[in-house]
């Protein structure tokens, strides 16, 4: 048969059922929704917040976003693998009292960092074996360890500050680096970095098909327990590094320090489209939206909005901002889940 | 043909999903007392037309008629009105809940006081059961029988509620040959009893044993509808595939080199000792019925579970893999019964799906070397004709049978020893599947070993050199695939008369 070749390729020719449509709402949000939305907030408060965009306030922002953005940065790993871990608040405290601790206890400030970094990956080491190898649910696991951190924090400073004023690592909080603060430069790394192990290395493949769905990845050879593992470190180790950067800010080891951030971080991971169900999402939309929960709290203080009032349009924010994420999963359809052509990995 | 028997009519239905054709002015007709069998390869446009039908999707154009009347069916809850059922592949129940809970949802009878009425509950889902001929007790908990039960109680939540439209997709799908004989006869019956029933499936024996009349659709187009005493099955092939089909099992016997795959009283849960060898260039089917062993034989053998006692040896080399991470290293590499759930990582594109157990080899420092797996991944998807430009596409968006083959792909780029199918071909259409065919063929020459595990008796004959058959968990039979005969596969399947006993339960 001569035209045979045809043949397959029309049966291997795009399924009636599943091809793009002309505008596919659900493609166009996932690449640029979310900025579109940020670059609308922006200009709003620009037009109606006094001072919001002269360069200080915007450094100020920035150097603002940097903390909640760098525990995004690592909950977006354990996110992508359908994971969670509520204890980033607690770690960063922890982390922030070990470095400072250090720091007094007359190491040298490179050390102590790396001592504080180091603490916050130990917390996410035990939150990981705990999650993968005894196959505890991990909202469970990191709200006992978010609780027994904070003890922790509070038992190494006796329940009160302990302020360094001579402390050798305070530029981490408030120095400059080429003009720019130094918690942005930070910032900036860890977001590169990040990026870097989940688009270009097969770590990062590893985490993407282990929340896509772990039996696969099993049966596709995949070490599922020690990715599980290591995201939950690496989570640590960035709440770690975001509390010493923390304590480098207020000069001291604050026990308190840290308290609901992990909500906010979760916010953001979410508002930057990636799902709790694991499998989908972008790192660079975490840093969106930890700009997007900053821009936002910044330019209503600026406004003299009151605190109450503030809680309440941050949180109908992030629920729109889901609701919306949400929505393009499903277009036109009640009950059955099957998404649209959203971007693969 | 008179109008008054037709239950169901659709005029010029159309059915548009962005730029693409779903439904192209689609005519069909259902009448009392008939099963009319609706076939197709995959993407024909048979589960759109069910999908509007259950009230799920909603038409573009053309009429909908039930007993002359046009219908608008907005809902499920609108279909149901206008009696029509849908009886869905996957089940719509609840596992964790009683037969009786499940036969109530969304109607649970209350008593007097308002409570909930558990005795009058369990009294009408005796009922129901009963009209369909169903011995099932109704307290028993849904999750604890088997698959057959469970949509044996599916159907009888459909039949309940006094639907005369029955739609039916793919019902056998994952049912072993006795829990199927069941569901024909409950099909009989529903006709007799004047129901009207679509059946949607890919499996032609089913067609040529119950249908009254046949569609075809292709491609979104109505192609044509024949009564199945005037229509030879190899004409309804041709108008499915669109061009005839010579034999569609085909396998070139390789004489078998040494001895790859060497299993040796291996045993596990449900399963064993078993021992058996696979050859180079040889294909070995496992049969039996569900629940026979034959699946959880091979996950032993991959490292899928872990074996309790037992030796594997690939090559020579023991393996025991406890791990499929130790058995891919060892030179295996498995196919899983179900490629959603165990294969694919549906919302990831098909290169990532493709490559995704190759990146040790496609990758430096951890670091990975994207143009060598786009060249690779590219090539293995040409051998599969799967096209390119579905590089980047999410493996969701593709038919069941190129999904099949992406799954396929992934283990093609590591060149396996010893490559274990399990059902490579449920719900695959006659076009990818004869590909398949072809692959395994392929391989085989190049001297590979392939262990399939196939409930397609056909095909568990068709491609293989020899079968083995389970029973209970061990092998009872060998038989040389040229000399059986898809009843000597089921004669040692069920050990004659002795019924299975994962299909009856006291």
């Amino acid at each position: 048969m001569t035209d045979r070749t045809l043949d397959k390729a029309e049966l291997t020719a795009p399924r009636p059922e599943q091809s793009t449509p002309s505008f596919d709402f659900a493609y166009w949000w996932d690449r640029v929704g979310i900025l579109v939305v940020l670059i609308a907030l922006v200009v709003l408060m620009a037009t109606i917040a006094p001072n919001f965009a002269s360069i200080d306030n915007l450094f100020n922002i920035a150097r603002s976003i940097a903390i909640n953005a760098i525990l995004a940065a690592g909950l977006t790993f354990v996110i992508l693998t359908a994971g969670i871990d509520l204890s980033v608040g607690s770690t960063l405290a922890v982390s922030g009292v070990v470095a400072v601790l250090a720091a007094i206890g007359g190491l040298p400030a490179p050390v102590a960092v790396l001592l504080g970094v180091l603490a916050g990956a130990a917390a996410g080491l035990v939150n990981g074996l705990l999650t993968a190898y005894l196959s505890l649910a991990a909202f469970i696991v990191t709200l006992g360890s978010m609780t027994y951190l904070r003890g922790l924090a509070y038992t190494m400073t006796d329940g009160q500050p302990v302020v360094d004023n001579m402390l050798g690592f305070r530029d981490i909080g408030n120095g400059y680096f080429a003009g720019i603060p130094v918690p942005v430069v930070v910032m900036a790394v860890v977001y590169v970095a990040a990026w870097f192990v989940l688009e270009r290395t097969r770590y990062g493949r590893h985490v993407y098909a282990v929340g896509g769905n772990a039996e696969a990845a099993r049966l596709a050879g995949i070490n599922v327990k020690r990715v599980i593992t290591s995201v939950y470190v690496i989570a640590g180790a960035c709440a770690g590094l975001a509390g010493v950067i923390f304590a480098a800010r207020v000069v001291s080891a604050q026990p308190t320090a840290g308290t609901s951030y992990e909500l906010d971080a979760i916010a953001a991971v979410v508002l930057g489209g990636t799902s709790l169900m694991g499998g989908r999402g972008r790192i660079i939309g975490t840093l969106i939206g930890s700009v997007i929960l900053g821009v936002l709290s910044t330019g209503l203080i600026l406004m003299n909005v009151p605190f109450f009032t503030q809680l309440l349009i941050k949180g109908g924010v992030i629920i729109f901002a889901v609701a919306v994420d949400s929505l393009k999963q499903r277009p036109l359809r009640l009950g059955r889940r099957t998404g649209g052509a959203a971007p693969a990995h | 043909m008179t109008s008054d028997d037709v239950l169901l009519r659709l005029e010029g239905v159309t059915k548009r999903f962005g730029a693409t054709l779903a439904l192209n002015r689609v005519d069909f007709d259902l009448r009392a007392g008939e099963v009319h069998a609706l076939v197709g390869e995959n993407g024909a446009g048979k589960s759109t037309l069910m999908k509007i039908l259950a009230g799920n999707e909603q038409r573009d154009a053309g009429r909908i008629l039930v007993d002359g009347q046009d219908v608008e069916i907005r809902s499920p809850n609108e279909a149901a009105r206008h009696g029509i059922a849908i009886i869905h592949q996957e089940l719509n129940t609840v596992p964790t809940m009683t037969v009786a809970e499940n036969l109530a949802l969304g109607q649970e009878p209350r008593n007097w006081h308002g409570a909930l009425d558990r005795r009058g509950m369990v009294r009408a889902a005796r009922a129901k059961l009963a009209r369909i001929a169903a011995d099932i007790d109704p307290r028993r908990t849904l999750g604890t029988l088997s698959v057959g039960m469970q949509q044996m109680v599916e159907i009888a939540r459909a039949v309940s509620e006094d639907a005369r439209i029955l739609v039916l997709d793919e019902p056998t799908a994952a049912l072993s040959r006795a829990e199927a004989a069941q569901l024909y006869r409950l099909v009989g019956e529903m006709r007799r009893g004047g129901a009207g029933l679509v059946y949607i499936t890919h499996r032609m024996e089913e067609v040529w044993q119950l249908a009254d009349r046949i569609t075809v659709f292709r491609d979104g187009a109505h192609i044509g509808t024949r009564r199945r005493d005037e229509v030879h099955p190899d004409d309804v092939v041709r108008m499915m595939v669109g061009r005839p089909v010579e034999d569609l099992y085909r396998h070139d016997r390789q004489r078998p080199g040494d001895t790859v795959l060497d299993v040796e009283n291996l045993a596990g849960p449900g399963v064993g000792p078993v021992t058996f060898r696979v050859r180079a260039g040889e294909v070995v089917c496992l049969a039996g019925l569900i629940g026979s062993g034959r699946t959880e034989a091979a996950r032993l053998v991959f490292g899928a579970d872990r074996a309790t006692a037992g030796t594997v040896r690939v090559r020579g080399r023991v393996v025991n893999a406890r791990t499929p991470r130790e058995g891919i290293r060892a030179g295996l590499a498995m196919v899983p019964e179900s490629r959603k759930d165990q294969a694919l990582f549906l919302p990831h594109s098909v290169e990532h799906n493709i490559a995704i157990s190759s990146l040790d080899r496609l990758s430096s420092a951890g670091v990975l070397q994207r143009r060598r797996i786009r060249q690779e991944v590219t090539a293995r998807m040409d051998r599969l004709r799967l096209r390119r430009s579905a590089l980047r596409l999410p493996v969701r968006s593709l038919s069941g049978g190129n999904q099949q083959k992406a799954a396929l792909a992934r283990w093609l780029m590591r060149e396996p020893d010893v490559l274990i199918l399990d059902e490579p071909t449920r719900g695959v259409d006659i076009g990818a599947k004869r590909e398949i065919y072809e692959l395994v063929n392929e391989l085989t020459e190049r001297g590979k070993a392939v262990l399939v595990v196939s409930s397609d008796l056909p095909e568990a004959i068709g491609i293989s050199d020899r079968i083995l058959v389970m029973r209970a968990g061990r092998i009872v039979q060998e038989l040389d695939s040229r000399l059986a005969s898809e009843e000597d596969v089921m004669f040692h399947a069920t050990g004659a008369a002795r019924r299975n006993q994962g299909e009856t339960h006291d």
